[in-house]
């Protein structure tokens, strides 16, 4: 049996200010090889739990828990988790006026590298995986060295996040909508970025309103999240179920 | 921490003026004649007032008297001679016939669609002739007995509601807080009160409108609206027809008080006399608002100046209570040689204060106009918002435009935005209208309307239109 | 009253020895009716003196032989001047810059100045030698001229005066560093005249970088000729009390005038940057941009004053205030000030304060950079837009280099 490396039992989180839950008693098992599409009306709490499980502020967790590889997540800054091994890529990735890409980049890679008690990365080799990994989702090389995110287009925002999974190499990576704003040759750029980074090792967590996107990168698992539940889990047939009769059926069973 | 307590806050009122004010108390050996306390006696007894309201503006006249007249804004005029002023018993002066008003006045009052008998009544000529608004305002009246709301003239509630009027006054704008405001502590003729009992939503907007003249509130106006926890009103002050008075000098002061989750909406369309188009006469309009806010109220400010010839007024908001929201939205025009400095002060004390800033200023002719705000962020105002946008358009090239925010934040969590923009009125603009066929004017207009709309969609519809109509008669032949 | 307060300057001036010249005993003599700005004085509402006023400074104490400025040298051409006396034998100049010294009876521009105000009258009757840089018509100096101003000792009192004529279509820039070498709580009261003539191009760089126990105000008057483009950058990294006053009187058309400022502070500072810009002419331009990282208990005042006179048309201002605050106690004041009188203008500005954007920093803790970090990397990129945009490459760098040395940014 391969190994669990990210583990959700039954994780309930509310709006921290307002006390309004959002999860109401979610459950997910990943394991290592796989890829699992999460699809749900809007507003069902998708973006929330990729924001719980990085452990962005504003959210209090108040019964369950999340492991991945074993660790237990919820206790860990926001850089441990990712430092751990954890990747998000934002559903609206954040502009950072004034501080370059390449800055970031490697100020982050060296960190988890240090976290990892490896030698940081000289420049040189640096500056080749930058232009390697910008290959993979044909990200002009030239914005690597603009100020994170600024002046980038939505679809140039969405290539910049995959370009960042491929440098930082994570063990779970959650994608946040990433199919949102692109047209069908980004897409197809992006999910073959995804595809090549994908191995037996690490997993990735779709979210999605669209099938189209599980065209290209073919899940293992689909699940339904609404009300702050996965409320049915089955394979790709299920995206496509979706596709064609919505949300309503599931929900309105449920009440039954 | 603990909650910042009533007392503190008197306590601070008084002892932070300069805070509270742009202006500098400096202490003066001065004592102005002309004014003395058995003038001031005189109009205690003739609106028979009890005995603690009397102290009070006895107490307001020694504070004034150790006051000089400040000169901190942006304005030039000769000061007012206090000695020639009569304190009490002002009545308007009144044209003998129709024939002796002035007939750009009426020209005005025509164009804004003012009936003859309106406008006969609102200059006040003695004719025979009794309007409606008397049986409007009973049945008004009425009305709002039954829900329990309290809208008087000031004279009448100090006689029937003394406690409230007592409990209230001076609490927002203590005596010494300036200048004017001392001098109109001390002698105040008359004005509006305003209660609305708990939980109320006051169903229709009280206007001064409709007892404009009933009982002569005169040049030292005194105005307390007081919404009780969880009530609302909206409270109209002016009107949009010229206001011709003699006298010079108006300092009035207005004291808003919203209890918790209270809402007062206020506006004002100010038209007092500009002075012609040499700058000869016109109102002096030195007025001091202010408005208290607790906890999870709200107090919205809006103001269309366009009169007087020297105008310093800056609505307020002491934003006291936790989630209070202080708003503030302006038009002022100036023409000819008109001066304004005006603008607001947020002071936030409470935790997740928000207060929002629009300013629009318009100057043509020879004329001043100034924004001056304070944005105050205290210690413990956590979680504190503001935006400001203060525009300035400029419609001369003898005019001035002239912003002095003043920024001051002592909390990390705050946030605040200020942006202030100063340009010309657009000749491409301008241009583009009248070659799809506006004349000037009309492009003038239409374009000024466009850049004010974002606060005469605050007021009221109908003193929306008004307004607008106002804007357009102020700004006439003003392109340079 | 005033009484009171003569005796407030007779004891200011009680251990200070004036030059014996008839024209600094004059102004002496006058500066004994004068009193110490207030928080009455609007522009002194967020700035007391009282850290000033209140102490009796030297300004007879012997020279240090223990002066290294070798950290914050940025060119080889630079002069070292300790509490006020010009230290030639540890300066080095070559022919670039005309440089005199003169003392007051050589300077003819005393008068002129607005000997009202009480910091400029002190220093007017106080100061040794002025440092008189000249740069000729027509001839571009790549290599900036360094005064490098070091305080020693304790509470000694510099009185800088410095004068920089800028020749018609010259162009050149100065570095001002101030100092300190063991030093505790001395007071720099400088004032730099400059005059830029015609299509020439000059450049004032301030690096004030003083004791945490120091105290600074100074002053620089600037009047710029048409078709001349004048820049001022004042880093501010510390220094108990900093006052910074820029007055700029755009006599000319076609001038450009560029204002930057990146300020941070900790600990009990206080920095207060006083800029007037006054548009006397048509068709001119100019930008200003201040910033501000505010740690600790620190204060900051910033007051943008622009003035666009009658008749000076076609004029385009621009105002840029951004404060930010690390810490609960920090505290700003900004007054961003537009003063029009002419109507095609183009006239804007804008201030903003906070804290650093949240949403910026779980963005950056989400790729695996630790909170601190991402502070620093949010911080420098805050402030480095200032800087860079100094465009002088050792400036930049001596200002990166000081600020990884006081608090760990890495500028990229
Ligand atoms: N920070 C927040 N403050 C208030 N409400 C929030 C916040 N974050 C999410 N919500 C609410 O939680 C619900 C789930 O939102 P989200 O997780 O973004 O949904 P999805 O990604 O599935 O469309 C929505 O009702 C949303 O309005
Ligand atoms: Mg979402």
């Amino acid at each position: 049996m391969s190994k669990a490396l990210l583990d959700i039992k039954n994780l309930h989180a509310e709006i921290e200010d307002e006390g309004k839950a959002i999860l109401k008693g979610l459950n997910l098992t990943v394991n290592a090889g796989e890829i699992h599409a999460i699809m749900g009306p809007n507003g069902a709490g998708k973006s929330t739990l990729a924001s719980v499980v990085s452990g962005k502020d504003g959210y209090e967790v108040t019964q369950g828990t999340v492991e991945m590889d074993g660790q237990d997540l919820l206790d860990l800054d926001p850089d441990e988790r990712a430092k751990e091994g954890l990747f998000l890529a934002f559903q609206y990735p954040v502009e950072i006026p004034g501080v370059s890409n390449i800055n970031f980049l490697r100020t982050a890679l060296n960190e988890i590298k240090e976290y990892r008690k490896e030698d940081p990365i000289s420049a040189k080799d640096f500056m080749a995986l930058v232009r390697e990994k910008s290959k993979l989702v044909e990200l002009d090389s030239k914005l690597a060295s603009r100020s994170v995110n600024e002046g980038f287009s939505g679809g140039e925002k969405k290539r910049n996040e995959i370009f960042q999974m491929a440098m930082l190499d994570p063990k779970v990576a959650i994608l946040d909508e990433t199919d949102s704003g692109l047209d069908i040759d980004a897409l197809r750029i992006v999910a073959a970025g995804v595809n090549k980074l994908k191995n037996e090792n690490n997993a990735v967590i779709l979210i999605t309103h669209y099938q189209r996107l599980l065209d290209y990168i073919v899940p293992d698992y689909v699940h339904v999240l609404a009300d702050g539940k996965i409320v049915k889990t089955g394979d790709k047939t299920l995206a496509l179920e979706l596709e064609e009769k919505g949300y309503d059926w599931l929900t309105e069973e449920k009440t039954v | 921490m603990a909650g910042y307590t009533e007392e503190e806050l008197a306590e601070d009122l008084k002892n932070q003026e300069y805070k509270f004010g742009f202006t500098t108390e400096i202490e003066s050996d001065k004592i102005p004649v002309g004014l003395n306390e058995d003038v001031i006696r005189l109009i205690s007894a003739k609106k028979n007032e009890p005995e603690w309201l009397l102290e009070y503006r006895l107490n307001a006249f020694k504070i004034w008297q150790d006051m000089i007249e400040p000169d901190w804004a942006h304005v030039k005029y000769e000061k007012p001679n206090f000695q020639e002023i009569s304190y009490f018993a002002a009545p308007k002066k009144q044209y003998e016939s129709w024939d002796d008003v002035d007939p750009e006045m009426k020209a005005t009052m025509d164009k804004l669609g003012i009936s003859l008998d309106e406008q006969k009544k609102l200059t006040g000529v003695a004719v025979d002739f009794v309007m409606d608004s008397v049986s409007v305002a009973t049945s008004f009246k009425e009305k709002l007995g039954e829900l329990g709301i309290i809208f008087s003239s000031f004279s009448e509630a100090v006689q029937n509601h003394p406690d409230l009027v007592r409990k209230h006054l001076g609490t927002v704008v203590p005596t010494k807080d300036n200048f004017y405001a001392a001098l109109n502590s001390a002698v105040f003729s008359d004005g509006s009160f305003c209660y609305i009992p708990k939980g109320v939503r006051c169903p229709m907007e009280l206007s001064t409108y409709f007892r404009i003249n009933e009982s002569g509130t005169g040049q030292f106006e005194r105005t307390l609206v007081v919404a009780d926890e969880g009530s609302y009103v909206s409270y109209l002050e002016g009107c949009t027809a010229p206001q011709r008075d003699e006298n010079q000098l108006h300092a009035a002061v207005v004291e808003l008080i919203a209890l918790d989750d209270a809402e007062i909406k206020y506006s004002t369309v100010q038209n007092w006399f500009p002075g012609d188009k040499n700058g000869v006469g016109g109102i002096f309009n030195f007025v001091t608002k202010r408005g208290m806010c607790h906890t999870n109220s709200k107090i919205s400010w809006t103001q269309v100046e366009t009169g007087s010839a020297v105008t310093w007024k800056y609505p307020s908001c002491i934003l006291k209570g936790d989630n209070s929201i202080g708003e503030f939205y302006s038009v002022a025009v100036t023409n000819n040689y008109q001066q304004a400095d005006t603008g607001t002060k947020m002071i936030h004390l409470g935790k997740n204060t928000k207060s929002t800033v629009i300013s629009k200023g318009i100057s043509a002719g020879q004329s001043q106009n100034s924004y001056r705000g304070l944005i105050q962020i205290n210690k413990n105002a956590h979680n504190a918002r503001n935006f400001t946008q203060c525009d300035s358009l400029l419609m001369s090239d003898r005019c001035g435009a002239h912003t002095f925010p003043y920024i001051e934040c002592s909390n990390n969590s705050a946030k605040l935005e200020h942006e202030a923009t100063t340009s010309k009125i657009g000749e491409d603009q301008i241009f583009y209208c009248q070659q799809r066929g506006l004349s000037e004017e009309s492009a003038i207009g239409l374009i000024v309307n466009g850049y004010v709309k974002e606060v005469l969609n605050k007021l009221p519809m109908e003193f929306a239109v008004e307004a607008q109509k106002l804007l357009a008669i102020s700004l006439e032949n003003s392109v340079g | 009253m005033t009484l009171v307060l003569s005796k407030k300057m007779d004891t200011f001036l009680s251990e200070l020895t004036v030059p014996s010249n008839e024209i600094q005993s004059n102004i002496i003599e006058q500066l004994k009716g004068m009193d110490f700005p207030t928080s009455r004085d609007e522009y002194w509402k967020y700035t007391r003196v009282g850290k000033i006023s209140n102490t009796k400074f030297s300004n007879t104490t012997a020279p240090s032989n223990e002066i290294d400025v070798a950290a914050h040298l940025v060119s080889d051409n630079y002069i070292v001047i300790e509490n006020g006396t010009i230290r030639t034998e540890l300066s080095q100049t070559n022919s670039d810059f005309a440089i005199n010294y003169k003392d007051a009876t050589e300077v003819n521009h005393l008068v002129n100045l607005d000997n009202n105000n009480v910091f400029t009258a002190i220093n007017s009757g106080l100061f040794k030698e002025a440092i008189s840089i000249s740069i000729s018509a027509n001839q571009a100096i790549e290599k900036p001229l360094q005064l490098v101003f070091v305080s020693t000792g304790e509470s000694n009192i510099a009185n800088n005066r410095i004068l920089v004529e800028a020749g018609k279509s010259s162009s050149a820039s100065v570095i001002i560093s101030n100092i300190s070498n063991k030093a505790n709580n001395c007071f720099n009261n400088t004032i730099i005249e400059a005059s830029v003539a015609e299509n020439a191009h000059l450049t004032l760089h301030k690096i004030q970088n003083e004791s945490a126990t120091n105290l600074s105000v100074s002053t620089e008057q600037v009047r710029q000729a048409k078709n001349s483009t004048f820049k001022i950058n004042t880093f501010t990294l510390t220094g108990l009390l900093v006052r910074n006053n820029i007055n700029i009187a755009v006599e000319g058309e076609n001038c450009e005038t560029y204002m930057n400022g990146a300020i941070v502070s900790a600990g009990k500072q206080h920095v207060d940057n006083h800029t007037f810009v006054d548009h006397q002419v048509p068709n001119c331009y100019s930008n200003e941009n201040y910033k501000y990282v505010m740690d600790d208990q620190s204060t900051g005042v910033f007051n943008g004053r622009v003035i666009v006179q009658k008749d000076a048309q076609v004029i385009n201002a621009y105002q840029n205030n951004g404060n930010i605050l690390l810490s609960d106690n920090a505290s700003i004041n900004s007054k961003p000030e537009l003063e029009i009188y002419a109507d095609d203008v183009k006239c804007s500005h804008g201030s903003t304060t906070g804290q650093l954007d949240e949403m910026a920093l779980f963005y950056l803790q989400a790729r695996g950079i630790s909170r601190e970090n991402a502070k620093k990397l949010l911080v420098s990129a805050f402030i480095g837009e200032v800087i860079s945009a100094t465009n002088d490459d050792t400036v930049i760098e001596l200002i990166q280099q000081l600020l990884s040395n006081e608090y760990g940014w890495e500028f990229a």
